[in-house]
């Protein structure tokens, strides 16, 4: 909370839901809460159309650029013109408001959407990228999130990763009755929600396919915990598990061919993995003591999970190739819920001091561990597809909600729905395009 | 149970029945008479007495039953546990003896639901939810219930009773529900 008010001038809610009249509300509302030290002023300029553009699209990309952290974009009523082309603009203008990076843009929606756009260095009067996105007209929030993609990556030498989406479960508690349960699917920035299953019954543990086309989850709709896979393009949905006791913690292998999930069918809950063509299932850890949470790093040659074999919970890794596993974290009683980022080090996971539970990140390499957050009840961390940020749920009041954190702990941000809580983030992997 | 025959008033027929015998004339069509008239008072004083045995055991049996029902409703159907353990508590084995003597009088199954407090992650907290019903099927599986009889499942922290924070909602979280 002390982070509020560290940069007020990104200490705004941002409402993104106010430029998608076709589409449904989105349930999630973005505050940002701090952002880094001295971010990059930039201007994007209202994007210049021709035909019906069914969105603000430069609105998507200015909103983007702000949840990241590091770019301060300028409101527009500062604008002293509003420059499409680069005839129409005038240096002076934007080093009168000092800004240093420039974005215009022109749309055209016909049969596609395309957007030209181009972004300039405004002390050095020089263009530094152009490029076109095209796609389906109603996909027009997810082609003004590829913009957002390839400035950021031009601009911070890291890809974007606003063009992807989230999963999250959602409860709303009914007074008197009984709870609703609903995983929902939305863009990266919580817009455009489809509720994918809603239930009476707990669901969980959601969780994506490497290709980002189908996801996983366990349901209790049957009375009893089952993992369910359901494809996001034919709705096409299969019940993969059905054993006594425990079906939790599903895990798709990097290749997609394979789930590792948890059974504590043979007595206590151990790893397993399931051969999705054949349905083979293979049992991977044997110990009397609780195995959960796998996750793959993603050379796909071994798993982290949790195990409280060592009297707490703490993260090990088994070797598929030696059938070896060893302990990873060491400091503290309690680390879980390990999920590793795409460059094989940084692994982000649930971390308790102080009695508390904080995102922490556990570096592969250095065998170091810094605490990310200074909430409390922190869990089921994911992190973005280019490792910039951890996604989590927290509580805010007696409230569950998303936040964000960058991994380097500079850059905040909050995700509450509108009502009701929201948990167990999940974020995609780049949605091919 | 005043209005029912009790075994003494039966013996007190009988008797009576016997003594009419007994004291019978010499005629010999009146003592066949007397002597039918007397077996026929015999069977159906040993019949009455037969069934006012019976009732008065199913009598028994139903006060010992509805005794045994009481105390099961007494002690509850929720067992409480400590942060992170599984580890049944007295009170929890006394609740749950209630329970066991009762569920000795049927082959009714039982369901019972773990559950866990909202503090650590999901998925670990769905494993220690199944090590605490397990815990009480193992303990009810020991003092003779087949465990056949009982079905286990965790819902972790998803189904918490009381909402919000604080050891005096966490407190109520952590339990095992027998369900019926």
């Amino acid at each position: 909370m002390t982070t509020m008010s560290r940069v007020p001038r990104l200490a705004v809610a941002l409402t993104l839901a106010l430029f998608v009249p076709f589409a449904a509300r989105a349930e999630l509302v973005i505050e940002i809460t701090q952002g880094v030290d001295d971010p990059t002023p930039i201007a994007v300029v209202p994007f210049a159309g021709t035909g019906a553009i069914p969105e603000d699209l430069a609105g998507v990309v200015q909103a983007d650029l702000a949840r990241s952290g590091q770019f301060a974009p300028v409101d527009r009523g500062d604008m002293l013109s509003l420059p499409s082309s680069e005839a129409e603009i005038f240096y002076r203008d934007w080093r009168a408001i000092d800004t240093e990076y420039l974005l215009i843009g022109r749309a055209s929606a016909g049969e596609e959407l395309r957007i030209d756009y181009a972004l300039y260095d405004v002390n050095r009067q020089r263009e530094v990228t152009t490029g076109t996105v095209t796609g389906p007209v109603n996909e027009a929030r997810m082609l003004a999130h590829r913009v957002s993609d390839a400035i950021y990556e031009r601009l911070t030498g890291i890809p974007g990763a606003f063009a992807t989406r989230l999963l999250y479960v959602s409860v709303t508690r009914n007074p008197g009755g009984k709870d609703y349960y609903r995983l929902t699917l939305a863009d990266s920035d919580g817009a455009r929600p489809i509720v994918l299953l809603e239930s009476r019954e707990p669901v969980m543990a959601p969780t994506w396919a490497p290709d980002a086309s189908q996801v996983a989850y366990v349901s209790f709709e049957t009375g009893r915990p089952a993992i369910f896979r359901q494809d996001l393009r034919t709705g096409a949905r299969e019940q993969l598990t059905n054993f006594r006791g425990l079906n939790s913690s599903p895990a798709w292998s990097p290749d997609g061919n394979t789930l590792a999930l948890v059974l504590s069918k043979d007595g206590s809950p151990d790893i397993y993995l399931l051969d999705l063509a054949s349905k083979r299932l293979k049992r991977i850890t044997r110990h009397y003591a609780i195995d959960t949470e796998p996750t793959w790093m993603p050379d796909g040659k071994s798993l982290l999970f949790t195990s409280d074999r060592g009297g707490r919970p703490q993260i090990y890794r088994y070797n598929l190739q030696s059938g070896i596993t060893d302990r990873v974290t060491f400091e503290g009683v309690y680390n879980a819920r390990a999920r590793v980022a795409q460059d094989g080090r940084n692994v982000a996971l649930v971390h308790q001091q102080d009695g508390q539970y904080h995102i922490a990140i556990h570096d592969l390499v250095t065998e170091r561990l810094h605490v990310l957050t200074s909430t409390d009840l922190d869990e089921s961390p994911s992190i973005a597809p280019n490792g910039s940020m951890v996604l989590y749920a927290t509580k805010l009041g007696d409230r569950g909600i998303l936040s964000a954190v960058s991994v380097d702990g500079g850059v905040k941000f909050r995700l509450p729905a509108r009502s009701g809580d929201v948990r167990e983030p999940a974020w995609s992997t780049y949605i091919s395009q | 149970m005043n209005q029912l025959p009790s075994p003494g008033k039966a013996l007190t027929l009988l008797f009576t029945a016997a003594f009419l015998v007994a004291c019978s004339g010499s005629d010999t069509k009146e003592d066949e008479a007397a002597a039918e008239a007397a077996r026929q008072a015999e069977v159906a004083a040993a019949e009455a007495a037969r069934e006012a045995e019976r009732r008065a055991v199913e009598e028994v049996a139903a006060a010992e039953q509805r005794e045994l029902e009481q105390a099961a409703m007494a002690a509850g159907t929720v067992f409480y546990f400590d942060f992170d353990s599984s580890v049944l508590k007295p009170e929890a084995q006394q609740a749950l003896d209630a329970h066991i003597a009762l569920l000795r009088t049927s082959d009714e199954s039982v369901r019972l639901e773990g559950h866990t407090d909202e503090r650590g992650t999901r998925d670990y907290n769905m494993a220690l939810g199944e090590r605490r019903a397990n815990a009480v099927r193992d303990y009810m599986v020991v003092n003779g219930i087949a465990s056949y009889r009982i079905e286990t499942i965790s819902y972790g922290e998803e189904k918490p009773v009381a909402y919000g924070s604080g050891e005096a909602n966490w407190s109520q979280n952590r339990r095992v529900e027998l369900v019926k």
